[in-house]
């Protein structure tokens, strides 16, 4: 593992993005950064517009205007896979996996935009291909190990449940080996212990592979508790920005998410 | 010839002088086995005892090893040895509490432990232990940031030790010489029922002659395998892994992680081993699960050869004559369509020897792996008697007994019923004790097990429970505890039982179900339920639970001194019975006294008339927060059977 944890440079930076479908407005003029190594949270209530905001980061959506910087390369419009190939990794608020596939499976497949052999040379599995089958299978191993699924390494994902799937996503997207890595509620539907396995992995995938991290999440606990600095979102605007301290004290949050005496 | 080595950092070089390439380890990591051989571990003993040396570890001192079964925790443990010192293995899921006491009481000065769980309790007791200076963590994940001047990392104690050896290159060798087989090689610390454990001293002599002797009885060889799986603070892992190992030169095979333990087996296939009967019987419950949820060709299969394998399977594998040839036939079919693919399945398929020990065995559960030809045999001991006191020699081996006692050993039964033993194993003190000493070992040398049983006609001892723990009802009928809650845990359908009925008019009991095998009946009927108390509050499992005490009554009635000691009331718990709440030992015995003055609403409950009970409860979940939990629970009545009765319905 890499020594990381240095908050540094800004890695991603978004500029004044806004997204509309037809006349649904979901971003309207969104900018915020996210720094080398660091943790940022998207917080916002029911259709704010933060899991737009993520498939924007990872090309599924092109905004119509503002643009998306990842390691000082602007761009407007860009494919998930150009996106993945850069270093941006996910995983998703509906497990999407392959549910026939085992787990050991599922996180090769994280491997797949590092692969050069082609189909043929796979086919025969020798010389080249072999030596690269073997060098993704160990790096599939270490994160096995890192988020210690061990003992469902060959279990079909379809038969676990939801907490390992979970697990498993994420063992998946870290397969690629991302500088950034957007988690889109990764805790949600969990119990109180499985929360807090996730948040140390997550914390530990941040402290010792200095991966940056985009985390949406409701829980307000975990939220504050893992991250470094919090966007909150509300009907597609930015209503703040700030360290957990700042947001959990903004007045115009606090309105937001109790709503205002009018 | 020339003498035997005699201590064991001298075994270990031996050994790597026998057989330098055999493999001593094996661990699986990154989804590979690792090998190191005998060369290997001798050289990265030897760089760790300088390492541990440059640390200041000085002849005398105690070392703590504490974390699940690693290559590099025994390896501390040689190390320790080799200067002289004290290896004191910790149950790596103690409390930190309760692992302060522990490093308090054998004044602890360094520690090898596992991973960052292990430095954190290690920490926060610190304090309270000034006598510890160094922790050394094999695993160092987590730990970037600790900044403790205690703490230091594996690969820096071996550069350390390397540093150190360059420079002093006679050392390790010279450290040996002082070595005594008098010396006390390991303290192991009892998990006591009552108050705080006790560390039990055993010198090199006792362990390595106990070895000797097992090794000698069933004839282990270098090309043995053992997977070590139990805790390595419990003196069977000591003895039948890390002694035994160092006699006969056998490999150790460390699993991955504790919840692979049941693929690992199967890919090493030992040749030995070694399990409490909780784990065969979660082995054969999971078994029995996966059956039921077979197809009916391969329900059917299993079924009927089962049968064959109950008829005749057992007198095969003790190579008994008089065995129809039919039998013989449908049994070798039955080896290649059932019992082979399943002791394959299971990694049985190579186990020459399996023992089972520290507590009775189910009749089931022992006929179900010898008639499939699993040599499985029980054994009894403790820590202080470096377990090996009796134990079933092949093909002489009885369900109800330990078998006869092992050569060298002595055991006598006292007027009051409880065995004596005087052995070479025998431990040299309890550590920091002598008054416990004194009162456990009398002026002849035996030892006290406070364990009540006799010999049979055959030789054989018979264990029936705790001397202390043998009371009597009112009418002055004979009241075993253990032994009824031993009958009703053989049903798979519970896990625990607690009986009471010591001065009492009547026997009564708690009960715990067993989630895994009750929720799977649920879930084929189609019930829905939540979680454990909900589960355990249904009235059909209620009932479930009625019928197995009843055919357990039913067994009773047929002792005639027992026969009163039927269960006639008893409760399913609302929660599982946890070592977490000291209701059960760290090796998973019942904590009874304990248990009745925690639920003293319930007992008395059970003793009236009435027919429920509202009981609250504290208790600790596994992230460390406690919490109450509550319910009404509801009292059954179970039925009881006279003698005449019993013998008509059998």
């Amino acid at each position: 593992m890499t020594a990381g944890r240095e908050i540094g440079r800004p890695i991603l930076e978004i500029d004044g993005v806004s997204l509309a479908f037809g006349g649904v407005v979901a971003l309207q003029g969104v900018s915020f950064d996210v720094r080398e190594h660091e943790i940022r949270a998207i917080i916002g209530p029911n259709g704010a517009g933060k899991s737009s905001m993520l498939n924007v980061i990872n090309g599924v959506y092109h905004p119509q205007q503002g643009t998306v910087a990842f390691k000082g390369r602007k761009r407007r419009n860009v494919d998930p896979h150009e996106a993945a190939q850069q270093g941006i990794a996910r995983t998703f608020q509906n497990i999407a996996l392959f549910r026939g596939m085992t787990v050991l499976d599922n996180i090769m497949t994280g491997r797949n935009l590092k692969m050069k052999s082609n189909f043929l040379q796979q086919a025969v599995y020798w010389g080249a291909a072999k030596r690269e089958e073997l060098e993704h299978r160990a790096k599939a191993e270490a994160v096995i190990d890192f988020l210690e699924i061990q003992h469902i390494r060959k279990t079909p994902v379809g038969r676990l449940p939801y907490g390992l799937q979970k697990r498993v996503e994420l063992a998946r997207a870290l397969a690629a080996e991302p500088e950034l890595l957007l988690l889109d509620e990764p805790m949600a539907g969990m119990n109180l212990e499985e929360k807090q396995d996730m948040s140390r992995f997550v914390l530990d995938v941040n402290d010792q592979m200095g991966t940056s991290i985009v985390l949406i999440e409701h829980d307000m606990s975990v939220v504050m508790d893992l991250s470094d600095r919090v966007v909150v979102l509300d009907y597609g605007r930015k209503i703040a920005d700030g360290t957990p301290d700042e947001v959990r004290n903004d007045r115009g949050v606090i309105d937001a998410y109790l709503g205002v005496a009018h | 010839m020339t003498e035997q080595p005699d201590t064991f950092p001298r075994l270990l070089l031996q050994q790597a002088r026998l057989r330098p390439a055999r493999p001593a380890f094996r661990e699986k990591d990154l989804g590979i086995w690792q090998t190191w051989t005998w060369a290997q571990v001798a050289d990265e003993v030897r760089i760790l005892a300088c390492g541990l040396a440059a640390l200041g570890f000085e002849r005398g001192d105690r070392l703590a090893v504490i974390g699940d079964n690693r290559p590099r925790l025994y390896w501390a443990m040689m190390a320790a040895q080799a200067l002289g010192g004290v290896p004191v293995p910790l149950y790596q899921d103690a409390v930190a509490v309760e692992m302060a006491f522990v490093l308090q009481d054998a004044d602890v000065g360094f520690a090898v432990v596992e991973d960052q769980e292990q430095v954190d309790k290690l920490l926060e007791v610190l304090p309270q232990c000034p006598r510890l200076k160094h922790i050394c963590f094999d695993d160092p994940r987590g730990l970037r940031h600790y900044r403790q001047t205690e703490l230091t990392g594996f690969e820096d104690l071996r550069a350390a030790g390397r540093e150190f050896a360059r420079r002093s290159p006679g050392f390790f060798a010279g450290e040996l010489e002082k070595g005594r087989p008098s010396d006390v090689a390991v303290i192991l610390y009892t998990s006591g029922t009552t108050g705080h454990p006790k560390g039990v001293s055993q010198t090199h002599a006792a362990m390595i002659q106990t070895a000797r002797v097992l090794v000698a009885f069933d004839g282990f060889v270098d090309k043995d395998e053992i997977l070590c799986y139990l805790p390595m603070a419990w003196v069977g892992d000591f003895l039948y892994s890390y002694a035994q190992m160092h006699v006969a030169g056998l490999c150790l095979n460390c699993p991955e992680s504790p919840d692979t333990v049941m693929t690992d087996l199967r890919e090493i296939g030992p040749t030995y081993y070694f399990g409490p009967p909780r784990v065969y019987e979660s082995i054969l419950t999971q078994v029995m699960i996966r059956i039921e949820d077979a197809g009916w060709i391969k329900r059917r299969m299993f079924h009927g050869f089962m049968a064959v394998a109950k008829r005749a399977g057992m007198g095969i594998l003790e190579g008994k004559s008089g065995i129809p040839l039919k039998d013989r036939l449908l049994y070798r079919l039955g080896e290649i369509l059932v019992y082979g693919p399943l002791k394959n399945v299971l990694g049985m398929s190579r186990v020459r020897v399996a023992y089972t020990g520290g507590e009775a065995i189910g009749p089931d559960l022992f006929d179900f792996y010898r008639s499939i030809g699993i040599n499985l045999k029980q054994l009894y001991g403790m820590t202080e008697t470096c377990v090996t006191v009796c134990m079933h020699a092949s093909g002489d081996v009885k369900l109800e007994t330990v078998g006869p006692p092992m050569p060298g050993v002595e055991v006598r039964i006292a007027d009051s019923g409880e065995v004596l033993v005087r052995s070479p194993g025998l431990m040299k003190e309890y550590h920091k004790r002598p008054d416990a000493t004194r009162e456990a070992i009398d002026a002849e040398g035996f030892f006290h097990t406070g364990d009540a049983g006799y010999f049979d006609a055959g030789g054989h001892l018979k264990i029936i429970d705790r001397a202390k723990d043998v009371g009597r009802l009112a009418d002055g009928t004979l009241f075993a505890p253990k032994y009824l809650e031993n009958k009703l845990k053989f049903f798979p359908y519970i896990k625990e039982a607690v009986c009471f009925g010591h001065g009492r008019d009547k026997v009564c009991a708690f009960i715990n179900i067993d989630m895994a095998a009750i929720g799977n009946w649920a879930e084929r009927r189609n019930l829905p339920y939540t979680g454990y108390a909900d589960l355990a509050s249904q009235s059909a499992v209620l009932d479930l639970v009625r019928e197995c005490v009843e055919k357990a009554n039913r067994d009773l009635a047929q002792d005639s001194t027992l026969a009163n000691s039927q269960i006639q009331r008893f409760l399913v718990l609302h929660k599982e019975l946890e070592a977490d709440d000291g209701e059960l030992t760290r090796t998973r015995k019942v904590r009874r006294r304990h248990i009745a003055d925690k639920y003293a609403v319930l007992v008395d409950a059970l003793y009236s008339d009435r027919t429920s009970c509202f009981v609250e409860t504290q208790m600790r979940f596994e992230d460390g927060r406690s919490g109450t939990v509550s319910a009404d629970l509801r009292i059954v009545e179970a039925k009881t059977f006279g003698a005449a009765a019993a013998r008509k319905a059998a």
